[in-house]
């Protein structure tokens, strides 16, 4: 049910939606062929870091890594539209801001503890007296 | 409306209250159940920082290279991918209305959940065999820790599943039920995406050189 | 490390497996003071108990209170519990005071230095946890829905066992005053201290459990009331048109959700620490105590947000009640709430700037935390401008507002001062730093709390508080904090640190002794609090407020009677406007007085009590290393919550005729007021 009434406070005169709740709620559960497209894309971005990683495929270990991090964070992307069903419509958009969030609060726990940690070892516990005199 | 209050000529139509109701919007269990999601990701989050922060301190002990058998990891990972979509087969039979091929999904989701179980269950068991304990070094401690909290949440996934599949079995595929199996369903799925941190971060980038 | 000989030694295999670590030497009956308290408490809680069974209560409590999942009443329930737990730590800071004040120049005073170490753990973790976080948490509970035009949360039993498990918390803390010890280790308990090898008795096992089992429901009732402003408001209700306290609460619950399962996981990391022998926060193997340092403030930043957004909240309320205009500024207090609530994610290092991270690592959040004082100090013009030509009435809450502007703005001050890392490695861990989150905490958090208790109380109960001994209240505590913590920001200034239970020289003495005499200040403050509580309720008639709206308020809460009745609203408002009752009410708004409906109701229900009961159980076997009964009460929980499940019938509909005749009495009493 909605009605549309005209409000004037003395200000200006606005039209004003009014709606009273009707949830077309419970997110999308996807279909059998999105699943599936899913399960497909989840299997060949697990099997190809592990197939990096235990033929040794790149020399060098740095490549490695951000190769598989690259893929790990597709696969995070396809659980999330796949299975998870994300959009930016559901519940009004307040599960994609909360996700938003998370991530960057995520980052932030994860990259924060990581410098502070990692200049807090550079800075307090140098491993040689070479490392003690270059210390800044 | 009968109930609506003529205030003053040019507001005729304004209403202050909803004079016809049809009951309570049942919505938020869905955006609840996310929020909780949400701060468990945050726990994980932690766990993987200490990781991150903790995972080279090898005390003169083993290293992630000298310990993870990776195909075991491998087989793992399939398990609970195989377990996602058979979820997801039982939320769709859910859809139809059809219980027993939902029950028989679920019970297939909760095989596979119980085989990554036993699997990590012998891949510990395994570790501590060799020496290799949480109490060796922090980055055991990290990586039993962060490990187990994720074997922890997927037992407890399991334990729901059969919870469910017991309600079901007694009410049918009521909206209640529907519901439950719905954000079980995201519990599930939600493991997955942590699992997908844990093996490449742990496991993959802990074996390399 | 403990050289003494442990006493559980002498005690028979039996013994242990049945009472774990548990031994009659952990009864502090050495402790005179101790054994004092408990006496009186003791004492006073049987007269309590006896008073109850002799009213024959124990009915009506359960029944309307404990099993209630009405959000009216678990807020009150969640206010009791924090003015009561406010008297416990006050107690402590009373103890602290005039310790301080007496042990210099070789006098040692009356509490040895164990004792001390855990009076100050507990006085914060108790003022922290389990004052200030359910104070807000029941003002957010009670006032949230009222405000939103909802009939309650979103999730009414979670929203009783949330209360439960906070109480459980409150439980263990209180216990182990009692029976063993708590943390002696600061309140949050820092390792190697709180490591096992350092701390190897029960008191950080206490402290770890009760914020561990509070966290629960903490986090739950926050997920709650996110889903409730989400997904609840009346109709017409647009974000924009929120009222701020329902924003700031929105914020604050966001901040809940994202940062206590932060502290659950470092507190769980250190629980692994004590039990299992991982090397986390150890000093060996790898382990790093500054690990837990830096992940703890994770959680501890966003908590000082937690506390003061609802506080913020409740002054933009009362600001613009009792100036008779709209807020000034809602938009831009909107947007300084949202950023706060962002950035209190990127200071948290500016709590151990002297760790040693560098200049890189501390400039950045040396900017970060004077960053964060612009939307804070927004807000404070917006309260100032929205009084500016207001017609201002200085009723007990927009005199605590006041006297928090006055307050807060010094504390604000200070705290940017400290947010310089070199000024900070001169001021960390000093009585500086003491005065300086008093002045934010008291003058913000604890002002505003009290601002919201007299400001809501008449909704809550139906009759205003006392004015006379509420002015008595504030003027003692206003002067009295001032005079507590003036000398404190001097001493800290001269160098003294804190956490100190005995002073060599006497040159500090004075101060002390002026500190003290603030705190009796503030406990004469108290003290007419109550004495306050206790004569409105004894005059409750002559102070009486039929109208449901005694300030002339602006927002819904004020739209309904006083105190609501259980369904709250008859019918649903529809909101067309930001101050939605101020709108409805200069629009000549009239109560509907017929065509009620059934209202559908969630039913009250016990699993909240059963369930947080046993997890109680579940902490007390784990403090005391009672392993059977650990194992018994965490299946129990499992077990409960699983049954709990298996209960469809969780709703009713009042009747459309009980309804009509609530509403009914509502129209006769206002026609009598009228006439």
């Amino acid at each position: 049910m909605s009605a549309r009434a005209p409000v004037s406070d003395g200000r200006h005169a606005e039209t004003v939606q009014v709606e009273v709740v009707h949830d077309h709620h419970e997110a999308g559960h996807g279909s059998r062929k999105e699943y599936i497209t899913g399960f497909v894309l989840s299997v060949i971005l697990t099997a190809i870091p592990f197939w990096l990683v235990m033929a040794e495929v790149f020399s060098d270990s740095r490549v490695t890594s951000l190769v598989i991090m690259a893929f790990a964070v597709a696969q995070i992307v396809v659980h999330m539209v796949y299975f998870l069903h994300m959009n930016a419509r559901s519940e009004g958009g307040w599960t994609m801001m909360a996700l938003i969030f998370t991530i960057v609060l995520v980052v932030i726990a994860l990259s924060g503890s990581l410098w502070v940690m990692y200049h807090l070892n550079a800075n307090m516990m140098p491993m040689s007296p070479g490392d003690m005199r270059t210390m800044p | 409306m009968a109930q609506s209050h003529p205030v003053a000529a040019d507001d005729a139509e304004l209403r202050f209250y909803v004079a016809d109701e049809h009951g309570h919007a049942e919505g938020g269990t869905m955006l609840g159940f996310w929020l909780y999601l949400m701060s468990d990701c945050l726990i994980f989050a932690i766990l993987f920082a200490t990781y991150g922060v903790l995972g080279r301190n090898y005390a003169a002990g083993p290293s992630g290279a000298d310990l993870f058998d990776l195909k075991l990891v491998a087989v793992n990972t399939s398990m609970l991918l195989f377990s996602s979509i058979t979820y997801g087969f039982a939320m769709l039979e859910m859809e139809k209305g059809d219980q027993r091929m939902t029950q028989r999904w679920l019970a297939i989701t909760g095989a596979f959940g119980l085989c990554f179980i036993g699997l990590e269950l012998y891949e510990f068991a395994h570790l501590i065999h060799e020496g290799a304990t949480p109490q060796r070094s922090a980055f055991l401690s990290s990586f039993f820790t962060l490990v187990g909290t994720h074997g922890l949440h997927v037992t407890f996934g399991l334990i729901w599943l059969v919870t469910l599949m017991v309600q079901v079995h007694q009410r049918g595929l009521i909206p209640a039920n529907r519901r439950r199996l719905m954000c079980l369903s995201m519990f599930w799925h939600f493991l997955d995406v942590i699992w997908i941190g844990v093996f490449t971060f742990v496991y993959l980038m802990g074996s390399l050189k | 490390m403990n050289s003494e000989p442990n006493p559980i030694d002498t005690y028979p295999h039996w013994w242990r497996l049945l009472f774990g670590r548990f031994t009659l030497e952990s009864l502090p009956l050495h402790e005179p003071i101790v054994v004092g308290t408990f006496i009186v408490v003791a004492l006073g809680g049987l007269a309590v108990l006896a008073a109850i069974t002799r009213y024959k209560l124990w009915g009506v409590l359960w029944r309307d209170w404990f099993t209630s999942v009405d959000h009216k009443k678990i807020g009150i329930m969640y206010m009791v519990l924090g003015i009561v737990m406010l008297l416990r730590g006050f107690a402590d800071a009373v103890l602290m005071r005039s310790q301080q004040a007496i042990a210099h120049g070789g006098a040692e005073g009356f509490l040895p230095p164990h004792h001390y170490d855990q009076i100050f753990t507990a006085h914060g973790v108790i003022m922290i946890f389990f004052v200030a976080m359910p104070l807000v948490t029941g003002l957010m509970n009670f006032v949230v829905p009222l405000q939103i035009g909802a009939r309650d949360v979103a999730f009414p039993f979670l929203n009783n066992f949330s209360f439960w498990m906070t109480t459980g918390g409150v439980v263990l803390a209180m216990m182990s005053l009692f029976i063993g010890e708590f943390a002696a280790t600061g309140w949050l308990a820092y390792p190697p201290l709180s490591n096992i090898a350092y701390s190897p008795s029960v008191g950080v096992d206490y402290y770890i459990w009760a914020l561990q089992i509070a966290g629960v429901g903490t986090t739950l009732s926050g997920v709650n009331l996110i889903a409730t402003i989400v997904k609840m408001r009346a109709p017409g209700m647009s974000m924009m048109k929120m009222p701020v306290f329902t924003w700031t609460s929105l914020c604050t619950n966001i901040l809940i959700v994202a940062s206590f399962p932060v502290l659950g996981a470092v507190l769980a990391l250190l629980t692994l620490d004590r039990y299992v022998g991982t090397n986390f926060f150890t000093n060996d193997l790898g382990g790093n105590p500054m690990m837990y340092v830096n992940l703890i403030w994770i959680w501890g930043h966003p908590e000082v947000y937690i506390l003061v957004l609802p506080a913020f909240g409740i002054f933009s309320e009362v600001t613009s009640t009792f100036c008779g205009k709209r807020l000034f500024g809602y938009a831009s207090m909107v947007y300084a709430t949202v950023v706060i609530t962002i950035l209190s994610y990127l200071v948290w290092l500016h709590h151990f700037f002297t760790m040693g991270s560098g200049a890189s690592v501390n400039s950045f959040f040396g900017i970060t935390t004077m960053i964060i004082s612009i939307p804070t100090g927004a807000k404070i013009f917006n309260w100032l401008f929205t009084m500016y030509r207001g017609r201002i009435r200085f009723d007990l809450p927009m005199m605590w507002t006041v006297a928090f502007m006055l307050t807060f703005v010094v504390g604000g001050m200070t705290g940017v001062l400290l947010a310089v890392p070199p000024a900070d490695f001169v001021l960390h861990n000093s009585l500086f730093l003491v005065a300086h989150f008093h002045n934010v905490i008291i003058g913000g958090v604890l002002f505003g709390l009290f601002a919201g208790i007299y400001y809501w109380w008449p909704k809550a109960f139906g009759f205003r508080l006392d004015p006379f001994w509420g002015k008595v209240s504030f003027w003692c505590w206003v002067v009295g904090f001032w005079v507590a913590f003036t000398p404190l920001y001097i001493l800290g200034l001269m160098g003294v640190t804190r956490r100190m239970s005995t002073f060599q020289g006497t040159e500090y003495q004075p101060l002390f002794v002026i500190a003290a005499f603030g705190a009796a200040l503030v406990a004469c403050g108290i003290v007419a609090m109550l004495v306050q509580f206790a004569v409105s309720i004894l005059r409750r008639e002559q102070l009486r407020d039929v109208t449901g709206d005694p300030w002339g308020g602006r927002t819904l809460e004020w739209a309904t009677a006083s105190p609501p009745p259980a369904y709250n609203f008859a019918f649903t408002p529809m909101v067309h406007d930001g101050d939605a009752w101020w709108d409805m009410k200069s629009r000549g708004y009239k109560r509907p007085l017929e065509g009620y409906k059934a209202i559908h109701m969630p039913k009250n229900t016990g699993a909240g009590v059963v369930i947080s009961g046993i997890a109680t159980v579940f902490g007390i076997a784990m403090v005391w290393h009672i392993w059977w009964l650990a194992v018994i009460a965490f299946v129990g929980v499992i077990a409960a919550t699983i049954t709990h499940t298996f209960n469809y019938d969780r709703d009713y509909y009042i009747p459309a005729d009980e309804v009509a005749r609530t509403e009914d009495e509502r129209t006769r009493a206002l026609a009598l007021v009228k006439a």
